[in-house]
């Protein structure tokens, strides 16, 4: 089982080709990020249209007669044409205004529901992302120069557990026999810190796997070639060998990721979130497709592609500065 | 030692020989008998982990499959009333009678798990095909031709970032709750992370040096990919065909623990692990969430290890 936890690093499928400076690359690169955010809100809202309209009254729709009915459809401006709608959409948003939650919390901004959320969520997502950077990189390397040992064996198995194991499951298991075995709280209080300790490392835990997998692959196949053996026959200790060569190599393919991941924390993890009742974004854009309260969906869409898209971008621009070989303007590749 | 002079003497002698030339001789050095399945398997069954994950993974779906016409089964969803009180049977502990035990309305758990893992290795393996089918004539596409980069990359970019809820909640909307709907909004989307992975594979293999230097030497496209791409991509593909399958069975569990999963008359290891999550926090009901997740894990881990170690194996070079 040995070398066989990951596959060859992936690349990002974005290529940029434009003989251009970084200041006209960067341009491009936000139109046509814009224009992706555009298409990807624009969908959404198309799509929550077609949802049915009896959902927009949830457990009420027995007790309100036809009339009823029709009259909240209406002050909610859902019986407009779709067109009209998204005309009153785009003109509050290029106003800065991302509309008022219709069913999730009635007539409170959409702002005021999300923004309290984000700062949970981020703590908890860049605690296990350091987490993750920290604990999973050194198994990964300690793995891989103790490869075949007892060692590398219990890392293996670790990963292959959390990776093919559902998180949705052992983390269950986790809740339910580490607060008796430790003796933690059940459930998340803001006050108490020891109740952040559960989620934070349950939710560091995928990390650390994925990344101790992706260096242990990385410093074996690294540590045969050319440039490292040169590198230790010019009598450098290893340990510089391992930090000015091996890491910096490795964290090429993983600048792309790291903005994303990043930025992405504030989304929250619904499953997490919702087993320790931490109130964090995790489950709000479910929650808020289930009653289709459809402008805070179309807010939580916008946040996050605007995130992801800007993510990669700023992954791209990361990688190339970490290794100078990679061009941002100019062609790739050998054709 | 004086054998060894011999072999010196002779040897040197033949150096200074011409060889007769031999046309048979000479095609014979390029020979091997190298066949690309037959190290595959060599190489697979050195792994002990991944035999014995085969191993595990044949008797699970054998006997997942087998058991309804093994004797003394029980019909998964009936609910087994006690005869003397009339009662419902409800969370009777593991027993002769009942192996795993009962669930909260009298049903036999052992006969629901075993249906349960049947239906979940159905959906996993059906949108499993979809997704790497579709997602490897997307990604071939995609990586191949050169004109459809900038359209493919925008497409992605846009459906990647459509929520997945929104799409199963409109398919539950306009289909009912089925495994064929459950397949239908599994799939819609999902091959979208398997067509931009192989299209990586692609855009990385197909300039690579070998590649070039089989095009400078005008080897034809089509000996190019069978011979030069291909293999390096079976190893990839079946990879993560292999891993979709946790994969999928682990997203039934999550849409079964937000409420969009399959009805309760349909069970699957995603909504029997959540029927027993809800009783989890009564020690003596325990194994209800127990029996399930351990099934599951026992499939997953499996394929896993299994698709590893078959991928790693057709990895040609690992190969001698």
């Amino acid at each position: 089982m040995a070398e066989s936890l990951s596959s060859a690093p992936e690349r990002r499928p974005e290529r940029p080709r434009a003989k251009a400076g970084l200041t006209a690359y960067t341009l491009r690169r936000a139109a046509q990020s814009l224009v992706t955010v555009f298409i990807v809100i624009t969908a959404v809202f198309l799509l929550m249209r077609l949802l049915p309209l009896e959902g927009y009254f949830g457990d009420d729709y027995d007790r309100l007669d036809d009339f009823q009915r029709q009259a909240i459809l209406r002050s909610l401006g859902l019986l407009d044409p779709w067109y009209v709608q998204l005309r009153n959409f785009y003109s509050g948003l290029l106003q800065g205004d991302l509309g008022t939650s219709i069913i999730y919390r009635p007539k409170v901004p959409v702002t005021r529901i999300v923004v309290p959320r984000i700062p949970v969520s981020a703590r908890f997502g860049l605690a296990a992302v350091g987490m993750g950077l920290v604990i999973g990189l050194t198994l990964g390397v300690l793995a891989a120069r103790e490869k075949g040992k007892i060692f590398d064996g219990v890392v293996q198995g670790y990963i292959v557990f959390v990776r093919a194991v559902p998180a949705v499951v052992y983390l269950l298991f986790i809740q339910l026999y580490a607060t008796q075995f430790f003796d933690l709280p059940i459930l998340y209080r803001a006050a108490n810190p020891r109740s952040w300790v559960l989620p934070a490392v349950s939710l560091s835990l995928g990390g650390i796997a994925s990344y101790a997998m992706w260096i242990r692959r990385f410093m074996v196949d690294e540590l045969n070639k050319d440039y490292i053996k040169l590198a230790r026959a010019k009598g450098m200790s290893n340990t510089s060998v391992m930090f000015k060569h091996v890491l910096r190599n490795a964290f090429v393919p993983m600048a792309q990721y790291l903005p994303t991941t990043l930025l992405l924390t504030i989304a929250g993890s619904l499953y997490i979130e919702s087993l320790y009742s931490i109130p964090g974004m995790g489950g709000l854009l479910i929650d808020a497709i289930a009653v289709q309260d459809n402008p805070l969906v179309q807010a939580l869409v916008l946040i996050f592609s605007s995130l992801g898209v800007f993510g990669l971008f700023a992954g791209d621009v990361l990688m190339a500065l970490i290794d100078p070989r990679i061009k941002l303007e100019g062609r790739g590749g050998a054709r | 030692m004086s054998a060894k002079d011999t072999i010196n003497a002779i040897e040197e002698r033949s150096l200074f020989e011409l060889a007769k030339h031999d046309a048979v001789a000479a095609e014979r050095s390029g020979y091997s008998d190298y066949s690309y399945w037959r190290s595959t398997l060599a190489v697979f069954l050195k792994n002990r982990f991944a035999v014995a994950a085969l191993l595990i993974m044949v008797v699970l779906i054998a006997f997942t499959f087998m058991q309804p016409f093994l004797p003394n089964q029980k019909d998964p969803n009936l609910i087994h009333i006690n005869p003397e009180t009339g009662r419902q049977l409800r969370n009777v502990p593991p027993s002769q009678e009942y192996r795993f035990g009962t669930n909260s309305i009298g049903q036999d758990l052992w006969a629901r798990i075993w249906l349960g893992s049947r239906n979940s290795l159905l959906l996993a393996l059906l949108v499993s095909i979809v997704r790497v089918t579709v997602g490897i004539v997307v990604g071939a596409l995609w990586g191949y031709v050169r004109r459809l980069d900038r359209l493919m990359t925008e497409l992605y970019n846009v459906l990647a970032n459509v929520p997945t809820t929104i799409v199963y909640t409109l398919a539950a909307y306009i289909l009912r709750p089925s495994l064929r709907t459950m397949i239908i909004a599994m799939t819609i989307l999902g091959w979208l992370p398997m067509a931009r992975f192989i299209r990586n594979q692609v855009v990385i293999i197909r300039d690579r040096e070998y590649n070039l230097a089989s095009r400078c030497l005008g080897t034809p496209t089509s000996r190019i990919i069978s011979r030069n791409i291909l293999p390096y991509l079976v190893s990839v593909i079946m990879l993560q065909f292999a891993l979709a399958i946790p994969l999928v069975i682990g997203a039934e569990v999550f849409l079964s623990y937000i409420g969009l999963g399959l009805p309760y008359h349909v069970p699957s290891l995603g909504n029997l692990v959540n029927q027993g999550r809800q009783l989890m926090l009564i020690k003596s009901l325990r194994y209800q969430l127990i029996y399930p997740s351990i099934v599951l894990s026992l499939i997953t881990i499996s394929f896993y290890v299994m698709g590893n170690a078959f991928s790693d194996a057709a990895d040609p070079r690992t190969h001698v």
